[in-house]
């Protein structure tokens, strides 16, 4: 690597995006971007980190997510381990710290952790000395989802300084809305909300975000619309009335575009619930970047587990703090 | 002075140095002029130490029994008298539940036996049977017991209709029902407070609504049945401004604070510390500020620790899944004493409000330091630095946000009914 020179690296870990300055993320991105030609290659591995242990450590339920990880640490030759909760010693009411330190006496270079309790990443943090990097902790943070998100967008955007990004949905219980914002806001983009009342944040006037009700309105002269997945239990719990509703009111469709920049790009961080917050035809239309954010996510995974594990004096002084 | 047992000589009262002669447990005399006696006399030398009343906490958790590993009677009635506290009231979430005699007396027993010359042990019983806000606890048996008030503790009765009827069945028997005021839909599934950092941090909130609205709900009931409600451990602005409004109009509500809420705002959650977790959750700066005054205005009218002592592998996990608590006995005074110190308080303020409030509220005998007043007082020296640590704290509970810091201000020596009860040794300063 030439310029970027991972061996300025600072973190440890990568639990949030507010730790990161727009040089790191920068950095991310240009690796990812670098990492990316691996991808397309016939043999798709190279011995960049061969010897190095990565732990998946899953304790929610993830498909894409946990995948992700284990293709960007094989494809730069890490040895990757699954920890799966079902049948796991967490399941046997062992603590988070317990595991934890079990998983660390094992020597692994680095843990990802998806945790349902927002601060599990930094639990583990500042408790072990392997990297750890959050691939989910409750509603808090998803910070290689934002990075994917921004990354996917680099590749048809030349820069975010005035872009106009909606995201559309469940905010209040969403981890990926949250580090979107700090990221997106960091490049320069401007961020919009919407939303229901009920699935927005108590506290939004500290957030660097315009916030509206209405979605035609909130799609006005956008560059780029994040619809969020709706977890259905929420109507369970009173916060909106059922799925139609919500669907003809918060759903992306067709004519939300007509709003928006003619050049306006549609993402979902997945996995999709076609019909409810999204279109069905929109999803798969040009305008679409989802599948273009899996594919980012491999590129950018490889990149946060390049830097965190080829960081200087990575991987001294193992054991407990 | 024929028949004086001791003499404390030299000890500050209101800013001069005055003698204090005890006799029977009793006091006899504080006077500023020197005062002599016989030979018999024990004499202690109270230069430059501030003479305060023992002190009464009306919001304890002692864990016993139950839960001993995190706390039991016996410790923590000894970081009751390391903290300058004579009588504490012990809640009732206790497993088993306090809301039969057998477990108020179990309580009792224990007390006497670990302490029989005191800090002396109130049992408050459960209001319902299990805590579980369905059916009335026998609250009869468990006054005749020995309980000196009832609540239903961290779990309020959601129920309109079952608290009033618990407000009135209360009444015959002349205690004092303490509500923990917080409406459990509001409040549920809450780890801190809703605002700002809430949102960051992705937690769940406990708006300050939830508790004002119990609080109103408890004023409009007080107020309906004429019988008094004593709110625990108010923390926020609306809160206080409604007790304001409730004293205004005579209703007959008494409240409690906190040393927490006068000092510690939510940012100290910060990176999801989990020894600032406590319920009610620390509030915003304008709440601290609004809670110190009503404080020192008399509209809370009593200060207590709400001592909720915890395991460290309890509070060592997630947010979300660590118990709600900070153990407050053994720092209690100090923590208070640094608002003194800033002008925020006065030290009379302090004890009217840690000793003789509480003992109104509760009927307990309270030393105002008349003659014939029992001789409960300590001797604590302003100027004493120490380290808040696992060693210098007498609760088995060494979950305080203040844990590894400084403090000044300690205890040196604490007596009830003139017979010593703590004195503070070499490795209580370690």
């Amino acid at each position: 690597m030439g310029e970027g020179n991972p061996s300025f690296w600072p973190h440890k870990d990568l639990i949030d995006i507010t730790t990161l300055d727009r040089d790191e993320i920068a950095l991310v991105l240009e690796t990812a971007g670098r990492f990316s030609e691996i991808n397309e290659r016939p043999v798709k591995k190279v011995p960049i980190l061969k010897g190095k242990s990565v732990v998946l450590f899953f304790a929610e339920p993830s498909t894409r997510t946990k995948t992700s990880f284990d293709v960007a640490g094989k494809r730069l030759s890490a040895d990757t381990f699954s920890l799966a909760t079902s049948g796991s010693s967490l399941t046997k009411g062992e603590s988070l710290k317990d595991t934890a330190l079990t998983l660390e006496s094992m020597r692994p270079d680095a843990i990802v952790i998806r945790h349902s309790r927002s601060g599990a990443a930094q639990f583990l943090a500042s408790r072990l000395d392997c990297s750890v990097i959050n691939a989910g902790d409750g509603r808090h943070a998803h910070p290689t989802q934002a990075l994917l998100d921004a990354f996917a967008l680099s590749r048809v955007w030349e820069s975010f300084e005035d872009k106009n990004v909606l995201i559309v949905g469940d905010i209040a219980h969403s981890r990926v809305a949250r580090s979107d914002v700090v990221l997106l806001t960091k490049l320069g983009a401007r961020v919009r909300l919407c939303g229901p009342r009920t699935l927005l944040p108590s506290s939004l006037e500290s957030w660097p975000v315009e916030v509206h009700s209405r979605l035609d309105k909130a799609c006005q002269g956008v560059d780029a619309i994040i619809c969020l997945r709706l977890q259905l239990e929420r109507q369970a719990a009173g916060l909106f009335p059922d799925v139609r509703e919500y669907a003809r009111t918060y759903g992306l469709g067709p004519r939300h575009l007509a709003e928006a920049d003619p050049g306006v790009r549609v993402l979902h961080p997945g996995p999709m619930n076609r019909g409810v917050e999204i279109d069905n035809e929109l999803a798969d239309s040009g305008q679409s970047l989802i599948l273009d954010q899996v594919y980012a996510g491999v590129c950018v995974r490889m990149a946060v587990l390049f830097l965190l594990l080829t960081r200087p004096n990575q991987g001294d002084g193992h054991g407990r703090r | 002075m024929a028949g004086v047992e001791m003499l404390v000589r030299s000890v500050l009262w209101g800013g001069r140095p005055h003698d204090l002669v005890v006799s029977g447990g009793k006091i006899v005399e504080l006077s500023p002029n020197p005062v002599a006696t016989g030979s018999e006399v024990e004499l202690v030398d109270g230069s430059g130490l501030l003479l305060l009343p023992s002190m009464i906490d009306a919001h304890v958790h002692l864990r016993e029994p139950g839960q001993e590993y995190k706390e039991d009677i016996a410790s923590g009635l000894g970081a009751a008298a390391a903290g300058g506290i004579g009588r504490v009231l012990a809640m009732a979430n206790t497993m088993p539940v306090n809301d039969q005699a057998s477990v108020t007396r179990f309580m009792l027993s224990q007390a006497a036996r670990s302490h029989p010359n005191g800090p002396f042990l109130h049992p408050v019983g459960a209001l319902t049977k299990g805590l579980a806000g369905k059916e009335l606890a026998p609250l009869m048996e468990l006054a005749e017991a020995g309980c000196l008030a009832f609540s239903n503790d961290g779990r309020p009765v959601g129920d309109n209709a079952l608290f009033l009827r618990a407000l009135e069945y209360a009444s015959d028997t002349g205690l004092p029902v303490i509500d923990h005021c917080e409406d459990p839909d509001l409040a549920r599934g809450g780890a801190m407070n809703e605002g700002r950092i809430s949102s960051l941090l992705g937690l769940t909130g406990i708006p300050v609504t939830a508790e004002a609205l119990q609080v109103a709900r408890d004023i409009l009931l007080a107020e309906y049945l004429d019988l008094h409600v004593h709110l625990a451990h108010v923390s926020c602005r609306q809160a206080v401004e409604l007790i304001a409004w409730a004293k205004g109009r005579g209703v007959r509500v008494t409240a409690e604070t906190c040393p927490h809420y006068l000092l510690w705002d939510e940012t100290l959650v910060g990176d999801y510390n989990t020894r600032a977790k406590v319920n009610p959750p620390l509030r915003t700066w304008d709440d601290v500020l609004a809670v110190r005054q009503a404080l020192a205005e008399g509209i809370l009218d009593i200060l207590v620790t709400d001592h909720a002592p915890h395991a460290d592998h309890e509070k060592e996990q997630t947010f979300d899944d660590a118990p709600f608590g900070i153990s407050g006995l053994d720092t209690a005074l100090s923590l208070v004493l640094g608002l003194v110190k800033n002008g925020f308080l006065d030290m009379e303020t302090v004890m009217d409000r840690f000793a003789w409030r509480p003992a109104d509220i509760f009927g307990l005998p309270a030393n105002r330091f008349r003659p014939g007043d029992p001789a409960d007082f300590f001797l604590f020296d302003p100027d004493l630095d120490w380290k808040v640590d696992e060693r210098t704290m007498r609760s088995k509970g060494k979950n305080t946000p203040c844990l590894g810091t400084e403090l000044q201000g300690r205890v040196t020596r604490h007596f009830l009914a003139g017979k010593e009860i703590f004195r503070l040794q070499a490795e209580d300063m370690k």
